[in-house]
């Protein structure tokens, strides 16, 4: 009995807070848009009795689908986004492997610090931290006034409003999460394994190759994937950092919902990603789990 | 055996392979080596022994390249090594926690030193083979480490180090998770390939048996210091202090006053009981506080006190032990001293001679004993 209330917990839980919005969700995707409150058709009503019901799944079709087929806008929106997304992933390993390997190679005694220094970005709030990013990178910001000051540049950058301070963004708001599962990684990794490696005649580079990053390798994809996933649908950092040309879909799904009113179409589009995010996650959590069999008992 | 007795350490001319020069160790201030000179000479089997934490690994760390010495020097085959990495000595080790590359296959594991030296495929494959055929591993091949036993991991290690067939091989405990018998064949293996390949060894090892059976030369080592180097036959018959003595081996040790008599000394080690004799060459002067070191299986046990005997003492069997083939008689002797004495299990258990209470003599020659300052 506590065994199930202990499984039935976060099955309850996904239930609530994925299952059933998921599936409004996915009921407006189907609907047909309308100047109502809610904006769109059909809505279920129970009191109509059987032949309502009968009425309402009637009324349901794919039409918003096969609609995101015809404007190119979409589908350009979502390759540009996978685009933006494993650059962002690609930058942020390259960012965040060293940081998490210094990290773990640190004294014992500074790792906690460090560690709270990765951390402690996420104690303000995320809009702020985007929003000074804009003071930085704007044509008058920071970056330009002291690369202006070294004279590397001549005139200002056009930094703000373009792919690249998305890039930025991305990077900067999700290198915690590329961080972390590998520091986790590296901190188990016994150095020993690395003695080893070059008592058989590795040197220190060819060791941290086949034996550090393989070892790692775990945390890596952990790590990928957590800045992946919530990179592909992206709204804040695009929207505020990105230009007129930043094409996320993010961005289009507000657009519809917010600025169009069209739910129907935005819940379609949001589905979509949904489909496409589920591939990554489903990836992940296999990751996740060969890592615990290979630990062992 | 050769019919020449191995014995470099003996040949002034012989020029070591190893030589430890002066080397201290410090992890903070912390002395792990303590001012340590010792040669050890190609093709010697040489075994370090001592108690936990008396700085066996730390040792055998510094001539693999992982820990430099903090004053001193090492130089293996006349070149200092303070400035040469791990993957430029000659020298393989096999860890005292495995080290198995996780990651891996046993197979991949074993082969991983041979790719590093460029070897082509099927000698790879062949000299893998043959280490796993030595370590009885071959069924194993495909396996990852966790996915094997603990003594089964312990093979792979010592396979690894061994695949390269260096000159060096620095064994840290490499048998202690094999049951009996398997460590048996193993020591027996590693012999067999020291005495093909001429590889020198050293071996850390708990196992006094073990050092006993592989060594050319055992080292006794005591925080930081070797007590003692020599063949283990000298070693269990000629320790050189009471540490040594009481390390090596069942031993009884009785402490008392020594004055010389003969080409000896006579020992007194409590009131009332009968003065002692031992023929030594140690010098403790005319007189002085002295150990004596008596094995247990020189010590006979007799109902009547032997006629002829130089040492004979009587005492009461406090406890017995029983194993198999000779059983040891723990006896209080008058003064409270226990001493252990061996017979061997000729009778039946059930038709032996002594049994707890009984009062015994204890006996023993005047060159079973060994005269150790006290
Ligand atoms: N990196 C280190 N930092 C601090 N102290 C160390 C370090 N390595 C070893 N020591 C200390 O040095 C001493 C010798 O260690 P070592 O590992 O050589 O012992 P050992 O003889 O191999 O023991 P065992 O038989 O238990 O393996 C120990 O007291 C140990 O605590
Ligand atoms: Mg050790």
């Amino acid at each position: 009995m506590r065994r199930f209330a202990l499984i039935a917990v976060p099955y309850l839980w996904l239930l609530v807070l994925f299952l059933v919005p998921f599936i409004i969700v996915l009921k407006i995707s189907l609907s047909d848009i309308a100047l109502a409150i809610p904006p769109y058709t059909p809505t279920l009503d129970l009191s109509a009795g059987w032949e309502g019901l009968r009425a309402f799944f009637a009324a349901l079709d794919l039409e918003n689908f096969w609609f995101l087929t015809t404007d190119d806008l979409y589908w350009k929106a979502y390759l540009s986004s996978l685009q933006i997304a494993a650059l962002s992933t690609l930058l942020a390993l390259l960012v965040g492997y060293p940081i998490a390997y210094g990290m773990a190679q640190a004294p014992d005694e500074w790792r906690p610090t460090l560690m709270m220094l990765v951390i402690l970005p996420f104690w303000t709030s995320f809009l702020i931290r985007v929003y000074s990013w804009m003071g930085i990178l704007s044509k008058e910001g920071f970056l330009n006034q002291f690369l202006l000051w070294t004279g590397l540049v001549s005139e200002p950058l056009e930094i703000l409003n373009t792919n690249t301070a998305v890039y930025i963004g991305i990077v900067y708001t999700y290198l915690p999460f590329m961080i972390l599962p590998i520091y986790a990684a590296l901190e188990k990794l016994d150095s020993a394994l690395l003695e080893a490696a070059e008592d058989l005649g590795c040197s220190r580079i060819t060791a941290f190759w086949l034996i550090t990053v393989p070892l790692s390798k775990s945390g890596i994809i952990a790590g990928c994937f957590l800045v992946f996933i919530p990179a592909l649908g992206e709204f804040v950092i695009p929207a505020l950092l990105g230009g007129s040309d930043t094409l996320m879909i993010g961005k289009v799904l507000w657009e519809e919902f917010f600025s169009n009113r069209d739910w129907p179409v935005a819940s379609a589009v949001a589905v979509i990603l949904l489909m496409i995010l589920i591939v990554p996650i489903i990836l992940f959590q296999r990751n996740e789990q060969k890592q615990r069999e290979a630990e062992g008992p | 055996m050769s019919d020449t007795v191995f014995t470099p350490w003996d040949d002034p001319g012989q020029e070591p392979l190893i030589q430890f020069k002066n080397v201290t160790k410090r992890f903070g201030d912390f002395t792990a080596i303590d001012n340590l000179t010792q040669d050890i000479y190609a093709k010697e089997f040489f075994a370090l022994l001592g108690p936990s934490g008396c700085g066996k690994t730390t040792m055998m760390r510094m001539l693999g390249g992982f820990e430099t010495p903090t004053e001193g020097q090492i130089l293996i085959a006349g070149q200092d090594m303070s400035n040469v990495p791990p993957n430029k000595r000659a020298v393989n080790m096999m860890f005292q926690s495995y080290a198995l590359f996780p990651h891996l296959s046993i197979f991949e594991n074993i082969a991983f030193g041979l790719k590093r030296e460029g070897k082509s495929k099927p000698e790879i494959e062949e000299r893998v083979s043959e280490m796993l055929r030595l370590t009885r591993l071959e069924k194993f091949a495909r396996r990852k480490p966790h996915q094997i036993s603990g003594g089964q991991r312990q093979r792979v290690a010592l396979a690894r180090s061994l695949a390269k067939a260096p000159k060096l091989l620095l064994l840290d405990e490499p048998l202690g998770a094999l049951d009996k018998k398997l460590r048996q064949d193993t020591q027996f293996e590693l012999m067999d390939i020291q005495e093909k390949t001429g590889t020198t060894f050293v071996i850390v090892t708990h196992d006094q048996e073990e050092a006993m059976t592989v060594a050319s030369r055992v080292a006794v080592m005591d925080e930081g210091r070797i007590v003692q180097v020599a063949t283990p036959a000298d070693i269990y018959e000629k320790p050189n202090s009471v540490y040594v003595a009481d390390f090596i081996g069942d031993v009884n040790i009785i402490e008392g006053h020594a004055t010389r008599a003969g080409d000896g000394y006579d020992i007194t080690f409590a009131l009332g009981a009968p003065k002692l004799h031992a023929k030594t060459s140690t010098d403790l002067g005319p007189e002085g506080k002295c150990a004596l070191a008596i094995r247990p299986e020189k010590v006979s046990i007799s109902a009547k006190k032997p006629a002829k005997a130089v040492n004979a003492v009587e005492g009461e069997i406090i406890d017995i032990a029983y194993l198999g083939n000779i059983s040891t008689y723990h006896v209080q002797l008058a003064g409270g001293q226990m001493v252990k004495g061996q017979a061997a299990n000729t009778q039946r258990l059930e038709r032996r001679q002594f049994t707890w209470e009984d009062r015994v003599w204890l006996s023993w020659t005047d060159t079973a004993a060994v005269v150790l300052e006290g």
